[in-house]
């Protein structure tokens, strides 16, 4: 078979989702970001939602999230992703906003606006991008920084005795009343990447039919970030990540928060 | 529906005249000598009548957030606090005017620093029109002297927001916050229909539509030379506001031969003032800047060919004083009368120091 004729429109089988642009992805190899941003590509094209999405990126890696997908987005300040989310949504119910977050920015200086955004129950969507580690900034320790492991900020490793402990965020925001979804998932194989984009959709959903605030964080990795390769990552993610931040759903309550 | 004639406190008629405005949304902290404004709108729930959203933050950094929210989305939309508040808002502030979002914001100031005093101030002058949070930016400050000035530049904060693509804010202090008078609130006014604000403000995150590309609301460009681009049309901006908007009010200035400038509750003290030293025999004046920034730089400088000397009057230890002397550039005498920390001066005392300090030098 020529080149020509593989590539010809009928045998295509995957294709790049419409609201992803050609711009240059500033993301490193093997970093989960390019996934994530891809499945809300999709979600967002499947139902419909283009007219209606508004994005909040934030500060970390993913502040540039608004050059990557042909959506309207507001870039919040470092942490205030919620608060800003908190207002587009209640000006204009009927539109889809969610939150774009890292870490740092959601469990750390944001973490305020995340509690209570979600405890009020705000009709929002709100990504979470755990990697463990400050990404943008150069590899320091974050919120969510696992015992023991080194980042800039902690050469010998992270010490609870120093540092406190990792803080599981989303075990926090299940506890709260005002949370309809609060899931944990992954994109480091198929069939995570699948499993992952159906409930990314339903918490689209959710915000569409005012149940509350849905939470989707997505374990991830950092290769960059933790010094290490793209497929060794992936491993050290699973042994050591998975453990710690268990896959699946936290809190799923169908018929939403009831407000 | 038509105008009202209430008494009201300060705090009370911008909520009243928020209403009234179509404000959109209105995002707040309780703090005082301001409360009154989220107590107030929480009571008339005008979710229910004109469908302006009213909501109690979690902190004056959560709330001025979401003012950059509703802004990014083209809605007529504000913020509260007093000066400790105002401090944690900077930031956003900075934001706002980093991304050229109109909004309205109103500052009741109370004494400092630190957590200071409840009592009433002008001490965050500086903090309003020198820029406060990080950044070359600049703020539509307006100074209201009066509860009717209160509930007025509710409406004109916002449209001078909206015509330049700016923050505004109103910069009142506890007294002109917490005192009463007779308010003549102005008609209801419609809020922005969807069409309206996509033609209106074309530039707003509401949601890509097919006829155009992304609207990406933010204040970040790592180009050096395109963020020095974006420097020189906020500058550009500023210049066009300090051209077309400078506003002040000349109380018994014509025959003045000494003039007190002040603003806010202390210009109210200053009429009082300008009777007591003509009883005397002194023709004294009161210039009121109502605008702070843009400052009436070109009205003040003409004053210095006519009058012998000038007293900045301000509830602070001396910040619009130096705007005042940029002004007179050395042509005359300047000096600053002050009283700190939540005390108020009395006419007699002002008097006392325009003699000791301009007419008997």
């Amino acid at each position: 078979m020529e080149l020509n004729e593989i590539i010809s429109p009928e045998n295509l089988v995957y294709d790049k989702p419409r609201l992803m642009n050609d711009n240059p992805m500033h993301y490193c190899p093997g970093c989960s970001h390019g996934v994530i941003h891809k499945l809300i590509a999709e979600v967002i094209d499947e139902m419909g939602l283009e007219e209606k999405t508004i994005g909040i990126s934030p500060v970390g890696c993913a502040v540039f999230a608004y050059n990557y997908l042909n959506i309207d987005w507001i870039e919040a300040a470092h942490g205030r992703a919620p608060a800003v989310a908190t207002a587009a949504k209640r000006l204009n119910p009927d539109r889809m906003v969610f939150t774009y977050q890292g870490d740092g920015d959601l469990a750390a200086i944001g973490t305020a606006e995340t509690i209570h955004a979600a405890n009020r129950g705000e009709n929002i969507v709100i990504v979470f991008v755990n990697n463990a580690i400050y990404g943008m900034t150069g590899g320091q320790m974050a919120p969510t920084t696992l015992e023991g492991m080194p980042t800039s900020t902690t050469p010998y490793g992270r010490s609870i005795a120093l540092n406190g402990h990792p803080l599981k965020i989303g075990e926090l925001l299940a506890k709260l009343e005002g949370t309809c979804l609060v899931t944990r998932q992954s994109v480091h194989t198929a069939a995570a990447v699948k499993k992952a984009k159906k409930v990314l959709r339903k918490a689209f959903e959710n915000a569409m039919n005012k149940k509350g605030t849905s939470v989707v964080e997505f374990v991830s990795t950092c290769a960059s970030g933790w010094k290490t390769t793209p497929d060794k990552a992936n491993k050290w993610m699973v042994e050591n990540m998975f453990p710690f931040y268990p896959l699946g759903d936290l809190k799923n309550k169908e018929e939403g928060i009831g407000i | 529906m038509s105008e009202e004639i209430k008494l009201l406190k300060g705090n009370e008629a911008i909520a009243y005249a928020a209403i009234r405005y179509g404000t959109d949304g209105y995002f707040g902290y309780p703090i005082t000598p301001q409360s009154e404004v989220l107590e107030t709108l929480m009571a008339e729930m005008p979710w229910e009548t004109t469908g302006m959203v009213v909501l109690q933050a979690e902190s004056e950094v959560a709330a001025i957030n979401m003012v950059y929210g509703g802004a990014a989305t083209g809605k007529r939309v504000m913020t509260s606090s007093s000066s400790p508040g105002i401090s944690l808002k900077l930031e956003g502030i900075s934001y706002l005017a980093g991304a050229d979002l109109p909004c309205l914001i109103v500052n009741v100031m109370r004494g400092g620093p630190g957590l200071g005093t409840i009592q009433p101030s002008q001490a965050d002058y500086f903090q309003t029109v020198k820029g406060g949070g990080h950044g070359d930016y600049r703020l539509i400050t307006l100074a209201p002297s009066s509860v009717q000035e209160m509930a007025d530049f509710v409406g004109l904060g916002f449209d001078l927001a909206f015509k330049y693509a700016n923050p505004a804010i109103i910069l009142a202090d506890g007294i002109v916050g917490q005192m009463m008078e007779k308010v003549v609130l102005p008609p209801y006014r419609a809020r922005k229909t969807e069409e309206e604000i996509r033609q209106e403000n074309p530039w707003a995150a509401r949601g890509k539509t097919a006829d155009r590309k992304p609207n990406i609301i933010t204040s970040l460009e790592l180009d050096a030379a395109m963020m020095e681009e974006n420097n020189l049309r906020f500058q550009a901006k500023y210049k066009k506001i300090e051209e077309n908007e400078v506003r002040y009010e000349e109380f018994q200035c014509d025959d003045a031969e000494y003039l007190l400038i002040a603003f806010g509750s202390s210009a109210r003290i200053c009429q009082k003032v300008v009777e007591l030293a003509r009883a005397e025999g002194i023709k004294l004046g009161l210039l009121r800047p109502i605008t702070l920034w843009p400052f009436p730089t070109k009205a003040i400088a003409a004053y210095a060919d006519k009058v012998k000397g000038m007293l900045s009057v301000e509830l602070n230890a001396g910040q619009m004083v130096e705007d005042v002397r940029l002004a007179v550039n050395g042509k005359i005498k300047v000096e600053h009368y002050g009283r700190l920390g939540g005390i108020i001066f009395t006419p007699d005392e002002i008097l006392e120091a325009l003699k000791e300090t301009i007419i008997n030098q």
